[in-house]
């Protein structure tokens, strides 16, 4: 097989995984874009924010700060927090990446770094081809971003018991992230369990209730964060545990595993 | 609204592609520091966590509603849903109960 048809073969099966995922973000994108009306952004601002940052809790934490009108380094702060995640991701993917790799593509690679196409991406055996990432971002991100468009403008339209039900969408996808890790590591299930309580009684502790719900996040997660750090210290073999387990479930990702073998260079 | 919207949208997508473009220029070594990587791990779920509940209690205006969502929501990924079906049983469980309540 030449280098082309590896390429065009990597592309195919981005825009083959790249699918599913992108139906599933026309859905989640929408309760952003009814987020993002409830705030008071139009909707090119919102497909704006949606293609430049392409995270669903990234861009729902932002909106939290948009809507209290608060100071431009509370989005940045917020944003770095729930997005954090990514970090991870790009350390573990920079592992599967040819050290040859030109700098141009880890741009774009990096930019296709969400939870979804993460899950697929190192589910490849082999370095990753940039071509597959290309293909998976050039159909999932259009949809996001018009899935968010689309729920900015038609939250007006649509009838209360549709919107009350595509409201709680992103929330869906969220629970998702989580239990299922939870479940298979204690230390995520005390995050979760702890993060779920504290937020709660935050909300309904006077001191507390005035702060606005990105603040409240942002104590939440640091403080939880160094706690459970401090009991439970994160052992790598456990996480691969829980990465390759996530990568089995056969319902996180379709199984495009046609990569190049290790050690062969994907791109020169 | 004092602040300019579109300065808001362009610092969270700086923020975003910076945190998802660095690792993969910068950093050609794993992170050694443990409390640095169990911070790093446990990080999302906190947040996501955080950011979810009672958030969904208040955003279908039936506080009971997004209750019982999020149950169903919580059991059907406990049984391995991912997360689109996660999403459509969360939406589907609020529709539902919007016909009946």
């Amino acid at each position: 097989m030449t280098e082309q048809e590896r390429n065009r073969k990597a592309f195919v099966s981005g825009v083959g995984g790249g699918i599913p995922i992108g139906l599933a973000y026309l859905v989640v994108g929408f309760t952003i874009g009814i987020t993002c009306r409830n705030v008071g952004v139009a909707p090119v601002e919102s497909a704006l924010l949606s293609i430049t940052s392409l995270a669903s809790a990234g861009e729902y934490a932002g909106l939290t700060v948009i809507a209290a009108d608060a100071a431009y380094a509370e989005i940045a702060l917020i944003t770095l927090i729930a997005s954090a995640r990514y970090l991870l991701m790009g350390c573990a993917l920079s592992q599967r990446i040819s050290p040859a790799m030109k700098f141009p593509w880890r741009f774009l690679i990096g930019y296709g770094i969400t939870d979804e196409i993460f899950a697929l991406s190192v589910m490849k055996p082999g370095y990753l081809n940039p071509f597959f990432s290309l293909g998976a971002i050039l159909v999932s991100a259009p949809l996001w971003t018009l899935g968010t468009a689309l729920g900015c403008i038609l939250g007006d339209v649509l009838p209360p018991i549709l919107l009350a039900a595509f409201s709680v969408a992103l929330y869906g996808m969220f629970i998702s992230i989580v239990v299922l890790p939870a479940r298979n590591e204690r230390a995520v299930l005390v995050c979760v369990l702890a993060g779920w309580l504290s937020s709660y009684l935050l909300a309904k502790w006077p001191v507390t209730a005035g702060l606005s719900e990105g603040t409240r996040t942002i104590l939440l997660t640091v403080v939880i964060g160094v706690i459970v750090s401090l009991i439970f210290p994160y052992d790598s073999a456990a996480e691969d545990a829980v990465l390759s387990a996530a990568a089995e479930d056969p319902g996180r990702a379709a199984d495009v595993g046609d990569g190049p073998p290790p050690g062969e260079e994907a791109v020169k | 609204m004092t602040h300019n919207v579109y300065l808001y949208i362009l610092i969270a997508g700086l923020v975003t592609y910076l945190i998802r473009m660095l690792p993969l220029t910068l950093i050609r070594k794993p992170i050694r520091n443990r409390f640095i990587r169990s911070f790093l791990h446990y990080v999302p779920y906190v947040t996501l966590s955080v950011m979810t509940f009672p958030a969904i209690l208040t955003a279908t205006g039936s506080p009971l509603a997004g209750g019982i969502a999020m149950i169903a929501g919580v059991v059907s990924a406990w049984f391995g849903a991912n997360s689109f079906v996660c999403a459509v049983v969360c939406s589907g469980t609020v529709f539902l109960l919007g016909l009946v309540l």
